[in-house]
């Protein structure tokens, strides 16, 4: 009951919150610039023109008019009209989101895979050869911007080695899409070929997004484990005569988890979601980080405040879900 | 016997991670002051010879030549310069405001700092850098515009830290005395609470000049940054992606800048992490 009580606060909390998000993207759009229309209009946009779409757009009402009016069409999931490719903005965000997804969780599952167990082992390891350049490797994870990790992979295995593709998601023809997962849709349709031009697609973008993730999730972890391995109830099956694998790989790994598990949404949203912006860049990933840059480049006002919610959106739930998991993991914070 | 001052800063010294942190911020600090001196080609910052474009390395241009024919070296150098400048100037008005915000909030209970935290969760409902982005798409391309819009997208991050130390140090006898005796609230905030929550404050100033570099970059690398003729290693990156993969030197080089730098302020805010925090430092034999 604990548990159910928990889930319903925090979807109250979702109410305020996401209030708080449109009030501080309504700011950002309506209230700083000096002129939103003509930010709107672009900067080819006529007097006319832009005194058309001022009243068009309800901008020559009082402030707090307009700001009710924007979250009546945001509830309603209208994010208003991509100048570019003259299409709701959430038609072209929904379209791309599965391409993100795709990326996103192959690299958080290649973050988790890799980090997490290198995190224990320099743990148990400490001060070792090893847990040293583990930590060397964590430490420079966390350091190299992740769009020229992005262009020099590219560099060293498409242009140089000829290994993997440049850009983009497949070669020929993409499979029926079903769920928009290439590689989904590939083996859905058992067209192994596909399947394997996706995931040679999907090698180098996915790489680059794990690496910081991998890095921050090592030092987390052994952080983690470290504390965990030096605590009274570690001392006690120690006493017991616990065999050192049951006290590592059932009860400190599950203690360092729990403190982990709490970071993934931190870690979905600070490197994977915001490094997709980037990596999608250099990739010609057609997600919605793709999406936002080419609005930037377009000035395409719409297109990055669209986006702008939506990754506020993404990441509130993807911490409400990680709030849920955490419940599970750690029965502690329940009581 | 040594003074424990002493004996913190030879630790600190001993442990070469920390000391190679401290050393890379401190050169970084020196190439940005000497830059016009450093650089072999100084004026290359203005100048171009299309005739030498996308020379690769040689003697007399030690990391190759740009797009414009630039000296490669001299604009990175000055490159530092910008950096700094952005990140100093963004972490410090970030801290400014978030701090103050954090212990007002921390130290007083009631609907004002609730208000405040709340505020400071929503930016923090939004990646960083996509706040950023926005904000300085907003505002348009300049250096003032990137310094406020990495300013207005990391105090959160201060007043949440400031907010959760002020909380704990609250309720100690010293605060408690400090109040008994009559001092006044700011009194109280600034004299006694803030230097006991500065320890976390000042590591934390490290890794976010890491994190601020990072975020500059790809601000400059989206050319939301500064304008087109300021060296930033950013721009300098995107500029050269078109060159792929033959001018490699061009992509390299200032990415690697970027990658020494914030490493270096990692790795001085985990030595100051292990000398200054001192709930850290007592497990910190443990730790290894």
């Amino acid at each position: 009951m604990k548990r159910l009580a928990i889930i319903f606060s925090r979807l109250i909390w979702l109410v305020p919150t996401l209030l708080g998000l449109i009030a501080l993207v309504f700011t950002i759009s309506h209230v700083i610039p000096a002129d939103p229309v003509r930010v709107i209009a672009g900067e080819q946009a006529t007097a006319e023109q832009i005194a058309a779409l001022r009243t068009k757009l309800g901008f020559d009402r009082p402030l707090w008019e307009q700001f009710l009016a924007y979250i009546g069409k945001v509830a309603q999931g209208d994010l208003g009209m991509s100048l570019f490719s003259q299409r709701p903005i959430t038609e072209d965000l929904m379209a791309r989101l599965p391409a993100t997804l795709e990326l996103g969780i192959a690299a958080v599952f290649l973050a988790v895979f890799v980090g997490v167990p290198l995190g224990v082992v320099s743990a148990l390891f400490r001060n070792s050869p090893l847990d040293h350049a583990v930590r060397v490797v964590s430490v420079s994870g966390l350091a190299i911007a992740s769009f020229w990790l992005a262009m020099e992979l590219q560099l060293l295995f498409s242009m140089k080695l000829a290994w993997t593709p440049l850009s983009g998601r497949i070669d020929g023809f993409p499979p029926e899409p079903r769920s928009g997962f290439m590689t989904i849709d590939a083996i859905a349709d058992r067209d192994w070929e596909a399947l394997f031009s996706a995931l040679r697609h999907l090698a180098l973008p996915t790489l680059t997004l794990a690496l910081p993730a991998a890095a921050q999730l090592v030092r987390l972890t052994r952080a983690g484990v470290l504390e965990v391995i030096n605590s009274n109830h570690v001392l006690y099956q120690r006493a017991m005569g616990y065999p050192e694998r049951v006290i590592v790989w059932k009860y400190v790994l599950r203690a360092a988890m729990t403190a982990t598990v709490t970071q993934i949404g931190l870690i979905f949203g600070v490197y994977v979601l915001a490094g997709a912006i980037v990596v999608e860049t250099v990739f010609d990933w057609p997600g919605i980080g793709l999406f936002a840059v080419n609005s930037i480049l377009r000035s395409d006002y719409n297109g990055i405040v669209g986006f702008t919610i939506w990754a506020g959106l993404i990441f509130i739930l993807v911490n409400l879900i990680v709030d849920l998991v955490h419940s599970f993991v750690d029965p502690r914070i329940v009581r | 016997m040594t003074k424990p001052r002493f004996a913190v800063i030879r630790r600190f010294l001993r442990d070469r991670a920390s000391f190679l942190g401290a050393a890379i911020v401190l050169g970084l600090v020196f190439c940005a002051i000497f830059a016009p001196v450093l650089a072999p080609h100084p004026n290359d910052i203005y100048d171009f010879h299309t005739a030498n474009r996308l020379k690769p390395p040689s003697w007399d241009n030690p990391f190759g030549t740009d797009r414009m024919g630039s000296d490669l070296l001299s604009r990175m150098l000055f490159g530092a310069r910008t950096t700094l400048t952005i990140c100093v100037i963004a972490v410090g008005v970030a801290c400014l405001i978030g701090i103050p915000i954090g212990l007002i909030a921390g130290y007083y209970r009631g609907w004002v700092s609730e208000m405040l935290m709340r505020i400071a969760e929503i930016f923090l409902s939004v990646p960083q850098i996509v706040l950023a982005i926005a904000i300085s798409q907003t505002l348009g391309p300049s250096i003032e515009n990137v310094v406020l819009s990495l300013a207005a997208s990391f105090w959160p991050f201060w007043a949440r830290l400031a907010y959760a130390e002020t909380r704990s140090v609250k309720n100690e006898v010293f605060v408690e005395s400090a109040i008994a005796l009559g001092c006044s609230a700011p009194r109280v905030m600034l004299l006694h609470i803030l230097p006991n929550i500065a320890s976390p404050l000042i590591v934390r100033t490290s890794i976010g000049m890491g994190v601020t570099i990072l975020n500059a970059a790809v601000l400059g690398f989206l050319g939301l940054g500064a304008p087109p003729t300021t060296p930033e290693w950013g721009r300098m990156i995107n500029e050269a992606r078109e060159f792929l993969p033959d001018a490699w030197w061009y992509v390299t080089c200032p990415g690697l800048a970027i990658f020494f730098v914030v490493m270096g302020f990692n790795l001085l805010g985990d030595g100051l992490r292990d000398i200054l925090d001192p709930r850290i430092r007592r497990g910190g034999a443990r730790r290894g």
